[in-house]
């Protein structure tokens, strides 16, 4: 082989090209930063992949009484330092990309088509857990407010010291994703997030807010309490 | 040298191509014993099972239980007991994640290659166990181990017990892949997640798979240890056969 075409030694010897692939993912993947550089690529990569791989049809199934989580062991979860409680007055407040913005009472939710089921929920942490939920699926609501097919994304905003999340249309608006107002066939406690909850098949618990104050449809995502910190945004199941 | 024309005449009756089997057999035999496509898979593995293991014990870190809320597994014997700090990376549980789904693709490409490379190249002939081939000396080698048998019995690259083991890993490593999937995604992929029994029966096999892997590579190392040459074939390919 001429001089010239042979591999110069030391430029890119098996050594140096690993060194340099670990300090790249060494720097690229920073576990406390987890949502930009490759980590976070990989994490735009993922949300694809699930958006792509997610029906509209496919419901989560419905599970039979004996299933249920026993009482007292389905974990509550708030952010704040106590149990947040509903400000006297509550009422929904919808918003955004919408005909009809405004607010809706409790009395008004329950007034819209009521739906109910119980299934699994599966948490970030690895724990699943089986409740029954009762309430107004998202879409009723959109359909009621006059939701714009621009709205891509909708926000859920609550009174848990800023807890808020954003959700793709999709997810939303699938036909298990409601805006709970009872569990178990009682009305929701302020444990579970009273007076109104979001709750779904399709997403982890971290994106199902608990004391709803606002829904807004959006054409952009709003990313979310967790989400900021560094958890992923889709979090779909 | 080659066998060929008694290995033409014995399969003559049996129905099998005898020509076409002869030629692969031929071609195997005058291989290195580590191919640079094995090689390359191997040592790519071993960073990236690092990575998901270590990575899927900082996950498991947030709920160190088996079994749905109020239902705790009771034949696992270390309910809430976190795994040890420097066995998991991620730092916490939302960079553990991350790390879990950004290489948990790469792992399985890596996996998905090496099979498409065992079935392209026949290399699956000399590394997989098939249990009328090689049962009998995968017993009579763990009888030499054992110490119930004077010597071990004669084999080509590996011995039947070997190819039990490596057969092993890659039964684990698809069982990981299925079970990560249906705990990714229990309701997308819902008829998968029922054919293991559930999202937290599912959970428990991933961790299982984990704990099997883990006692793979301690005997792999032991053997390695005592065997340096293979080492050294994993390595540099080894020598070929007539060479």
């Amino acid at each position: 082989m001429p001089r010239l075409l042979r591999p110069a030694r030391g430029l890119l010897t098996r050594r140096t090209a690993l060194l340099g692939a670990a300090a790249l993912t060494a720097g690229a993947c920073d576990s406390s930063r987890p949502r930009a550089g490759f980590l976070g690529a990989m994490e735009r990569f993922n949300a694809r992949v699930q958006g792509a791989l997610f029906d509209e049809a496919r419901l989560a199934p419905e599970l039979p009484a004996s299933e249920a989580t026993p009482p007292g062991a389905f974990p509550q979860y708030y952010v704040s330092d106590s149990v947040p409680r509903a400000p006297a007055g509550w009422a929904l407040k919808v918003g955004g990309l919408v005909e009809r913005p405004g607010v809706l009472s409790l009395e008004d939710l329950q007034r819209l088509p009521r739906t109910e089921y119980r299934i699994r929920h599966h948490c970030v942490e690895g724990w699943s857990a089986v409740a029954s939920w009762h309430g107004v699926r998202l879409r009723d609501l959109a359909g009621h407010v006059g939701a714009d097919a621009r709205a891509g994304y909708v926000e859920f905003r609550s009174f848990d010291s800023g807890y808020h999340s954003s959700w793709d249309r999709p997810s939303a608006f699938h036909a298990q994703t409601m805006l709970a107002y009872g569990m178990n066939g009682q009305p929701l406690t302020p444990e579970h997030g009273a007076p109104l909850r979001l709750y779904a098949a399709v997403k982890l618990g971290y994106k199902m807010v608990k004391y709803l104050t606002e829904v807004n449809f959006l054409p952009e995502p709003t990313g979310g309490y967790w989400e900021d910190r560094g958890y992923e945004w889709y979090a779909g199941v | 040298m080659c066998t060929c024309a008694r290995v033409r005449a014995s399969r003559h009756s049996t129905g099998v191509s005898p020509v076409l089997s002869c030629t692969a057999v031929r071609d195997l035999e005058h291989r290195r014993p580590q191919p640079w496509p094995i090689r390359v898979a191997h040592w790519v593995n071993v960073p990236l099972l690092a990575i998901m293991a270590a990575s899927g014990l900082q996950i498991l870190a947030a709920y160190p239980m088996l079994g749905p809320q109020g239902r705790p597994y009771g034949w696992y014997p270390f309910q809430g007991t976190p795994p040890p700090e420097w066995s998991r990376l991620g730092d916490w549980l939302a960079g553990a994640r991350h790390w879990h789904f950004a290489f948990g693709w790469f792992l399985t490409l890596n996996g998905v290659a090496y099979v498409l490379y065992l079935a392209l190249s026949g290399e699956w002939r000399r590394r997989l166990f098939l249990p009328r081939r090689d049962t009998r000396n995968a017993l009579a080698t763990l009888a030499f181990y054992l110490r119930l048998r004077g010597h071990a019995p004669e084999q080509g690259l590996y011995n039947g017990l070997q190819r039990l083991a490596y057969t092993g890993t890659l039964v684990l490593g698809a069982l990981s892949i299925l079970s990560g999937l249906a705990l990714y995604k229990p309701v997308q992929l819902r008829a998968l997640a029922s054919l293991l029994g559930g999202y937290d029966p599912a959970r428990a096999l991933h961790l299982i798979v984990l704990a099997l892997f883990a006692l793979f590579t301690v005997g792999h190392i032991l053997m390695v240890l005592l065997h340096p040459r293979t080492l050294g074939e994993m390595v540099t390919g080894g020598r070929k056969p007539d060479a």
